[in-house]
């Protein structure tokens, strides 16, 4: 089935998309964007995929167009980073809100400044309400499966909701790794042409994204809450089906490292193979260590998150990103609210790690687990590797 | 007007019954209401032309009168009247 061929991450979601069998793509296509569009443009101009490619003048108008082309019945994928990311800000909103499927890959990097090019998840956690399925991928293979799969998510009619695909950018979009792509007849298998539940056409007119007064308002953010958290199920039957098919399955949230163990990382994204790593090399120092990683960000898996950590005495919770003046990093924060009605809680300890391109290694986690266990995380939160000249 | 549960709410929130604007009651809005002074009309019909609402329309004597369903009392057709035939009156007065 398939091949497997040794690629950049972003030229494998490009074939991912065309697989995908996309009708639009609107991208702006210089920085901070990265190879995917520039890969699919080349695609679509040899003529390997039948799409429109609308190559546009910003990020906003970058989503606005796949909110058009999506309001029209098409299938639309785009893609973007950082301040690019920011910029398409307030169209993200209306994409959700009038509950149009399409797909958009964000190449995890930090919104400036300073001025920075390099992964953190500032950029999708400034976006954290838009009402979107949020997925972290943590290697190519993750996400260019995920990628096809997301498809098959938002356009489930019990769905109708746009998914972002997050990337750590450059730990993955620039790394070359071994890819199964899978034939088209199989990914056809999986994904059907596209059936919009709702689309503009002269014959049978609608309209879309009319104004929200104080009556209506309400009821109309309640109908998308209720879709994004009423996703769920389907998105574990997407990736049932994935699993089914192709082999490869994907939990919502993912366990590894001993049973009951009594410290466990928390991750999202690409940090959780490094964990893995440092996990496996503790395990046998005879550390008792685990890991949890959080695949699926929003609608947030509350009880399987629950499940994953029971018992569990401590968590370490790696945030890539920073809430300034809060009480500590988005992931942290989110799950310290989910536990805070538990009897039984564990310690949570949030290191914000991995800032705009820091590297964060094994040698790293395996320092944190030895302050975590002397007690030494004093603060709401940590901010990994800062030189000071205190201490 | 009856508005609807958020499980009644069309996808997205969109309105599929086209033209259904016609059905809203913005005279509602409304705090003065135009008074037309038939002695000096000349029944030109520039306060219909200005009318922002298109709700002044000629009636069979060749007035031009507001629907006071949809007139919102903007008071634009009192200001373009060249013949100062139409003033405000505060609702109610």
């Amino acid at each position: 089935m398939g091949k497997r061929i040794g690629t950049e991450v972003s030229i494998a979601v490009a074939e991912a998309v065309k697989l995908a069998r996309v009708d639009v793509i609107s991208a702006y296509p210089i920085t901070p964007q990265t190879h995917i569009v520039e890969d699919l443009s080349q695609i679509v101009a040899n003529g390997e995929l039948e799409a429109a490619f609308i190559p546009v003048e910003s990020e906003h108008s970058a989503m606005s167009a796949a909110v058009g082309a999506a309001a029209t019945g098409a299938r639309v994928y785009t893609a973007t980073s950082a301040q690019g990311l920011a910029l398409m800000h307030e169209i993200l909103f209306i994409a959700s809100s009038l509950r149009l499927p399409m797909v958009m890959t964000v190449a995890n990097r930090s919104l400036s400044g300073p001025i920075s090019i390099w992964n953190d998840h500032s950029d999708i956690m400034a976006e954290r309400d838009i009402g979107w399925i949020q997925i972290f991928g943590e290697n190519g293979q993750e996400i260019f499966d995920l990628t096809i799969a997301a498809f098959r998510i938002a356009e489930d009619k019990r769905v109708l909701l746009p998914v972002c695909v997050n990337m750590d950018g450059f730990i993955l979009t620039h790394m070359i790794e071994p890819i199964e792509v899978p034939d088209q007849e199989l990914v056809d298998r999986f994904l059907p042409p596209f059936e919009p539940a709702m689309k503009l056409d002269p014959a049978n007119p609608v309209t879309m994204g009319p104004v929200g007064v104080p009556e209506i308002y309400t009821e109309a953010k309640k109908q998308c809450d209720v879709a994004l958290t009423n996703s769920k199920p389907v998105i574990e039957e997407v990736l049932q089906q994935w699993a089914e098919i192709f082999g490869r399955k994907y939990s919502l949230i993912e366990k590894n490292g001993t049973e009951s163990a009594e410290t466990v990382f928390v991750t999202m994204g690409s940090l959780g193979e490094t964990v893995m790593t440092a996990i496996e090399e503790l395990n046998a120092e005879g550390q008792s260590v685990g890991q949890v990683r959080i695949r699926l960000w929003r609608p947030f898996p509350k009880e399987e998150f629950k499940q994953a950590i029971k018992g569990v005495k401590r968590l370490i919770v790696i945030d890539r990103a920073l809430c300034p003046g809060s009480t500590s990093g988005p992931v942290a924060a989110e799950i310290k609210a989910l536990l805070y009605e538990e009897s039984e809680k564990p310690e949570v300890i949030n290191v914000i790690a991995g800032l705009g391109g820091r590297d964060v290694t094994r040698k790293d986690f395996k320092t944190m687990l030895d302050m975590a266990l002397k007690g030494e995380f004093k603060d709401d939160y940590t901010i990994w590797g800062v030189r000071s000249h205190a201490e | 007007m009856q508005y609807p549960a958020w499980e009644d709410l069309e996808l997205g929130a969109a309105i599929t019954t086209p033209g259904n604007a016609s059905n809203l009651k913005t005279g509602d809005w409304r705090s003065s209401v135009p008074v037309l002074d038939e002695d000096k009309c000349v029944k030109c019909g520039l306060c219909a032309v200005y009318c922002p609402e298109f709700c002044i329309a000629e009636d069979e004597e060749g007035f031009y009168r507001p629907d006071l369903y949809y007139c919102k009392g903007c008071g634009i057709c009192a200001v373009e009247c060249p013949k100062e035939a139409i003033k405000m009156q505060r609702e109610g007065e």
